[in-house]
Order: C-alpha cells, then sequence, then structure tokens
C-alpha cells in the first residue's frame, strides 16, 4: 500500500487522475496544468459515432489523451498494461498494490457502486487511482468524488473488464520512477501551439469548423413529432457540455485555470487577458447550456434556430480566441 | 463564472455529491469550487435517464402482452441498446434482435442465455422475468 497518498477533488477524472499520481510522486501539479499540458482541450461533432442514437459531442481529446500525452511530453517513466483475463488483471492490481505503487485504471461508470445511480452509463473510459486494499475492498480516489470511496473486488473487476466502446480490458498504469521537473516554457509553448491548431483545424468536424457543423445540424431539427427528438438532441449536447465532468463550460474555464496558471509559472503575461477572455466563452457556454435546459422543460418555446445562432456566436467568438491563442505563442520569445 | 454564482441549487442526480467546477475566487484567480449542483445539469440527466426508463417500460408492457421477449426489458434496464449488447455479449446485432422476440427466446440453449445474463449482470433466472 503507497505511503501517504493524498486525495484531491477534481473536476475530470483523467486530468484529476494525472494531478494526484504526480503529487504524489514528488512534482507539485494541478489538474489545470494536467489538462492544458496535454493540450485536451478541443470541439468535436461525430455523427457517425451513435450513443442511444445521438451523436457524440465532445468538448475535449478522445479518452487516453491525457494520460498519454502527459506521459510523453513529460518523459514519464510510466507502465501501462491490459489483462486477457480479470483474475490476472485483480492478482496484478493486488501485487502492485502490496508493493507499495499507487495505481491508476480504467474502468466503466456503469459498474461502479459508488456513483450516484443517475450518473451511471455505460462509459468505458473513466479514470480512477486505487491506493489500497482491505481483504476484499479496495480503497480508491475518484478524482470526481469529493472523498475516498471503497469498492468491493467483484464489483470493480467487472467496471475494469467491461466491454464494448473503448473496453478498459482492465488497463492499469502507474509510474516506475519519480518524475523530473519539466520546463514549463517549452511544454507550454507546445501545448498551446497544438490546441490552436486543433481548434482551427480546416476539418469540418473539429474545433470552431465542428461548432458550425453541429449548429447547422440543430437548425435542421425536425419539430413534427412535437420536438421530442429535438429536445433529446439539444439534451444530450448540453450533457455533454456540463454534466459529465468538464469543470464547467465545456472545459472552458479549466483551461483558463491553465492559462493562469502558466502564466504565474512562466511570466509570460499575455496569456493571463487570454484566460479572463476564456472565462467569458465559458460563460457564454453556460447561457447556451441555460438556453437549451429551458427549452427542454418547456419554460421557452422550443427553437432550434435560436440556439444554432448562440453556437455559431461562440464558433466566432472562440475562433477569435484560439488565433489570439496562437499569436501570443508564436510572440513568445524565449 | 464568479466563485459567488457557482450553482448550489441541490441537484438530485448527485444523489448528494458534490462536483467541482472551476471558478473566479476574489483575487482574480480560478480555483476550484464545490458545487452541489446546477439545476440545468439536473434537466438534461432526468432527460437522459428518463429516456431509458420510458424504454425499459414500454419493453415491460410487450414482454408481458407476450410481443416481446424479457431480453429487451432487461437489455434497456440495464441502460443498453441492441448495439452494447450485441458489443458486450460478441452476438450479430441481428441474432441480438431475434432473441428479442419471445419465439426464438423460449428457444435458446442454456447456455446462451447465460451469456445474456452476465452481460447484464443478473441471474439467468431474472432474465426469464419482467418484475
Amino acid at each position: 500500500m503507497p505511503d501517504g497518498f493524498v486525495h484531491a477533488h477534481a473536476s475530470h477524472c483523467e486530468s484529476g487522475v494525472m494531478s494526484s499520481l504526480l503529487r504524489h510522486h514528488g512534482l507539485p501539479f494541478s489538474e489545470a496544468m494536467a489538462f492544458g499540458l496535454a493540450s485536451a482541450l478541443s470541439f468535436a461533432y461525430l455523427p457517425f459515432v451513435r450513443i442511444n442514437g445521438l451523436p457524440l459531442v465532445s468538448y475535449r481529446m478522445p479518452p487516453r489523451a491525457i494520460i498519454r500525452g502527459l506521459a510523453r511530453a513529460l518523459g514519464l517513466d510510466m507502465r501501462f498494461e491490459t489483462f486477457r483475463s480479470p483474475s490476472a488483471g485483480m492478482q496484478r492490481l493486488d501485487a502492485l498494490l502490496d508493493s507499495g505503487k499507487l495505481v491508476g485504471l480504467q474502468t466503466s461508470v456503469y459498474w461502479l457502486p459508488y456513483f450516484p445511480p443517475d450518473l451511471r452509463f455505460h462509459f468505458n473510459a473513466h479514470n480512477l487511482l486505487v491506493y489500497g486494499r482491505e481483504r476484499d475492498e479496495y480503497l480508491i480516489s475518484d478524482p470526481v468524488a469529493e472523498m475516498t470511496v471503497r469498492c468491493a473486488r467483484a464489483d470493480l473487476a467487472r467496471a475494469r473488464f467491461a466491454k464494448g466502446v473503448l473496453a478498459p480490458k482492465g488497463l492499469l498504469y502507474f509510474l516506475e520512477t519519480p518524475p523530473a521537473a519539466p520546463d514549463w516554457v517549452r511544454l507550454g509553448r507546445r501545448a498551446l501551439a497544438r490546441t490552436a491548431r486543433i481548434m482551427l483545424a480546416p476539418l469540418p468536424l473539429v474545433g470552431v469548423r465542428g461548432m458550425k457543423l453541429l449548429a447547422r445540424q440543430i437548425e435542421r431539427l425536425p419539430l413534427a413529432d412535437g420536438g421530442e427528438r429535438a429536445r433529446l438532441y439539444i439534451g444530450n449536447i448540453v450533457r455533454m457540455q456540463e454534466e459529465i465532468g468538464t469543470g464547467g463550460g465545456g472545459f472552458r474555464f479549466l483551461y483558463a485555470s491553465f492559462l493562469q496558471e502558466l502564466a504565474a509559472k512562466t511570466g509570460h503575461a499575455a496569456l493571463d487577458g487570454l484566460a479572463s477572455r476564456l472565462v467569458e466563452i465559458g460563460d457564454r457556454w453556460r447561457e447556451f447550456a441555460l438556453a437549451a435546459a429551458r427549452m427542454i422543460r418547456g419554460r421557452d418555446a422550443l427553437s432550434p434556430p435560436a440556439l444554432a445562432a448562440r453556437l455559431r456566436a461562440l464558433a466566432a467568438d472562440e475562433k477569435f480566441f484560439f488565433q489570439s491563442l496562437h499569436r501570443a505563442q508564436r510572440e513568445w520569445a524565449r | 463564472m464568479r466563485e459567488r454564482d457557482v450553482p448550489q441549487e441541490g441537484n438530485a442526480t448527485l444523489a448528494g455529491h458534490r462536483k467541482g467546477v472551476y471558478a473566479i475566487a476574489d483575487d482574480g484567480r480560478l480555483r476550484l469550487v464545490s458545487s452541489r449542483g446546477w439545476e440545468v445539469e439536473e434537466i438534461v440527466t432526468r432527460q437522459a435517464v428518463e429516456d431509458l426508463e420510458r424504454r425499459a417500460m414500454r419493453a415491460r408492457a410487450r414482454a408481458l402482452s407476450g410481443e416481446a421477449s424479457p431480453l429487451e426489458y432487461h437489455m434497456y434496464r440495464a441502460r443498453m441498446d441492441v448495439e452494447l449488447l450485441s458489443q458486450i455479449t460478441g452476438l450479430w446485432r441481428w441474432r441480438v434482435r431475434r432473441h428479442l422476440k419471445p419465439a426464438a427466446f423460449a428457444r435458446l440453449p442454456p447456455a446462451l442465455k447465460t451469456r445474456y445474463a452476465e452481460a447484464l449482470g443478473i441471474t439467468p433466472e431474472a432474465l426469464e422475468k419482467v418484475e
């Protein structure tokens, strides 16, 4: 069992896990830093990936991007293992805990009993840390939970070996040696460049252009069935933006926090102004969510064109913002 | 969002948990603030859950009237659909769809019923019934 582990509450599971893991190994590292340096902010509208008949809308890079991105950027001596059978996966977890390792796991959300019932969906790329075991119960630091939790062996095995899209296959990961202190300027510049490039990519489904395409889809939602499908469609977008642990405003506030921290660490003050602008954009996203929720509940008349207009305005704001971010990155002389 | 504007509206879907959101504190710095939830989140989460529950209830009525097998009810109750159940069991989608019909379900060998029951996290006996 690892010594002296301290749980920390986070907004997002993957950035939270990496923040706690690095901190435990002696490198102070905030969740926002983990998220930002892994260039995890994004936007994507993927109509061919359907969940309960609704298209996937995401405000971040795909699962595992933070863990693998940070492992690469920081040159971490990290081990990843997957398993054929649950018993092998659980044995290996026990052995690692016995040798004092703090172990990260990828799991399904649905099969974790400590999750609130209404939030248990079949999402297979949740991340958590295991910091100990007492007989058949594992001591778990789930970053999105305020306190540490416990989980029975059979339940944890089930969650680790859930099948379907993004099946974890029992994935566990841990640090072999403590991380070295990073070069914040070099990593920061690279991360900003990457995020700006993704958000401004000349591809129809991602970044600013993805938002515009989604706006067009919203506009065309049929209302012939009394709006039932349109309500589910826009509700799904808001869920991806607010409900699933984004820190609010589809990760925009979290990324703004990263910009503030990077400004403080490196003295590149231009990033502070950019952080304030991104907070304002995050507020606009919250207003979009509020307007959508009011329509879903019938407090306001259902008007997909009105939501599409808000989304287009957001796309324009973000385009301007990420162009500024790109410029700030280039002007950042060493 | 300012720290004092962070919603503390007691979102019921959080079941008493608090979630972390980022907001600007009085010193102008963003920090993690624990939130009891925002009504907007509650609305969209309940909407998604109720959609799944509605599917389960419709399937239940169909199973009781003999139009569908109990498998369809249990599939939706486990918040799955044909696509997901097919991925989990490793069966073709058309086979899963066929087993949603009472006649095909009744002829299933016990091994296949066990496979479905395991995928759904219930016992083979429970799979036979709708409660």
